[in-house]
């Protein structure tokens, strides 16, 4: 690397330092932990955050990364959420192994279904996701020998974490354990879309056609990115049985699909924490709002949603970073 | 010429949109090293015999050889990774990579790394330093690290020629390099496509018929699908029917 002419940059520093940790990201995970001491009221709320920026953080992989818009994402966290439930029911109530077998399945049938989805495209994705997600609602539902059915599954009995810490019901253990998740979660994704792979995906969303004519088997590429992104919203549903030790039908429910993709939305595509930040605002927005008025609080998320894509095309985080002036 | 070893060959290539046959009987040999234009008119079927060759499109009949082997039902991907590469008329780019970026990704594609989701971008030391070589030789080095779409159209243009170099073509396929390109950096990109290895064979279409008849070694002209005929370049300028088919309408151009 001697010879680089002069005024060109060196393209190898250059790209590590795009993968570089920011002060603004280790202020956020720092930030993250201010509930246990500004909000311990608060702490289910901040869980239920947690999980469901993790579930939002697995849609931006296949979304906001790869391109797929998909309307039937809570099939995985669905299917992660009842497979946490059963395992426990059935005996075995460790949280962590839990916590990957259900993830682990969860990846299992979105590489099964990626066989399908790589088939597609636009319009017809959309009614693909969603058909997935309606098929396996009604599934969940009829099965209800299984489920539950309508009355949720009942008898979910969740070990203490480390067999030491009991998941209380003030929440500091169920916010440690889903904040770790999502910690882990994101650290995982992370790493992920800083590599080739990473790369590749961002390809694939800019321009697939360019992608064959590159030499890309990119159908491999989305398969493999759309099986990760079931197995993380699984480890997402997962981590909502064991904080609650309890699972109803609408986890695989259309709502929820529809919702974390408001949140992606509203926080930013296609830059991980824009899922987190959109999974804060929606469900604190939620609270609040819900107190004021249960029955109408859906008008303000729509109202704000619709102001963000105005405003804001490229999410929260897309407008502040380009009000920073750090467009990248 | 058939001393050369033939790297690229059609046979018979038909193909037909509805009841309007675009390709018709196509038969051609491309040896290593070829520097080959193809000319017709607008509607001749240029781009659709470039489609076919590179597997974007499949032929209705006939058969497609690379290196000696049969490639006519390998899927586009496929195909390039045997050598058999393409430029887009129409600037078909990763309008938010960089230039480091996407010829990184190609080359990464071509060593089948891209799908390795554990190890860091930064770490692929010798498919960045691959990609900045490129880059440098289409004078982009000072660019490689600006978005895309941010760039001059012209630069855009040699990005086309840089992502399918980075692909290590055998063959290379340019449709229409220099389009929308002012004259004089017309030449210059020309004079780029000129300096590639000589062991890469290239097939370039180009209404401009100064470059045609500069840059080419042999030129086959295609009209209304087939081909009329293909020859040295001072047999073509002095054919009489590509004067009335082609030149002639060219003229006025």
């Amino acid at each position: 690397m001697s010879e680089i002419a002069r005024n060109s940059p060196d393209p190898r520093l250059w790209l590590k330092q795009r993968s570089r940790w920011s002060i603004v990201e280790i202020a956020f995970w720092l930030a993250a932990l201010l509930p246990f001491f500004l909000f311990p009221a608060y702490l289910t709320l901040a869980s239920q955050i947690a999980i469901a920026a993790l579930f939002a953080v697995s849609v931006d992989l296949v979304l906001g990364y790869a391109g797929i818009v998909t309307l039937g994402h809570a099939m995985f966290f669905g299917l992660g959420a009842y497979a946490a439930g059963l395992i426990s029911k059935a005996g075995w109530g460790e949280p962590l192994s839990g916590l990957v077998m259900a993830g682990v399945f969860a990846g299992l049938v979105g590489y099964v279904a990626s066989f399908i989805i790589v088939r597609v495209q636009h319009l017809a994705l959309i009614m693909i996701t969603l058909g997935l997600g309606i098929l396996s609602y009604e599934l969940a539902n009829a099965m209800s020998w299984l489920t539950g059915g309508t009355d949720g599954l009942q008898g979910v009995d969740t070990w203490p974490l480390f067999g030491a810490f009991e998941f209380d019901l003030w929440g500091k253990t169920a916010y440690s354990y889903a904040l770790a998740g999502l910690f882990i979660g994101v650290m995982v994704c992370r790493r992920m879309v800083h590599s080739s792979f990473g790369l590749a995906l961002r390809g694939i969303r800019e321009n697939v056609r360019r992608m064959p004519a590159i030499g890309s088997d990119y159908r491999a590429h989305l398969q493999t990115v759309y099986a990760i992104s079931a197995a993380i919203a699984g480890a997402a549903g997962a981590l909502l049985t064991q904080t609650t030790d309890t699972v109803s039908l609408d986890v695989l429910s259309f709502q929820r699909s529809a919702d974390v993709v408001v949140m992606l939305i509203l926080g930013g595509t296609g830059r991980l924490y824009g899922g987190i930040v959109g999974a804060i605002i929606f469900l604190v927005a939620r609270d609040q709002l819900a107190g004021i008025n249960p029955q109408y609080w859906y008008f303000w998320i729509g109202v704000l949603l619709m102001v963000v894509v105005l405003v804001m095309p490229s999410g929260i985080l897309g407008g502040l970073a380009r009000l920073a002036g750090k467009r990248d | 010429m058939s001393a050369a070893e033939v790297v690229l060959r059609t046979e018979a290539l038909e193909k037909r949109f509805g009841s309007l046959k675009v390709t018709r009987g196509v038969t051609l040999e491309l040896p290593r090293g070829a520097r080959y234009a193809l000319i017709g008119p607008n509607g001749a079927g240029k781009t659709t015999l470039i489609n076919l060759i590179t597997g974007q499109m499949r032929p209705d009949s006939g058969s497609i050889a690379l290196a000696g082997r049969d490639i006519t039902a390998m899927p586009t991907a496929g195909r390039v990774q045997h050598g058999l590469t393409r430029t887009f008329q129409i600037n078909t780019l990763f309008p938010d990579l960089t230039p480091i970026e996407a010829v990184t990704l190609a080359i990464a594609e071509r060593e089948r790394v891209a799908g390795q989701f554990w190890r860091p971008l930064a770490a692929h030391k010798a498919a960045i330093e691959e990609g900045f070589e490129i880059l440098r030789g289409l004078r982009l080095a000072d660019v490689a690290t600006r978005t895309t779409r941010t760039l001059p159209y012209g630069q855009q243009r040699l990005l086309e020629i840089a992502l399918a170099l980075a692909t290590r073509p055998k063959v290379l396929l340019l449709d229409e390099p220099a389009a929308g390109v002012p004259k004089d950096e017309s030449a210059m990109l020309f004079s780029v496509i000129a300096g590639l290895p000589e062991d890469i064979s290239v097939l370039f279409i180009e209404h401009d018929m100064d470059i045609v008849f500069s840059f080419a070694s042999r030129i086959i002209v295609l009209v209304a699908g087939a081909v009329l005929l293909e020859a040295e370049p001072e047999v073509v300028r002095t054919d009489p029917r590509v004067r009335e088919v082609y030149l002639g309408q060219a003229a006025h151009g």
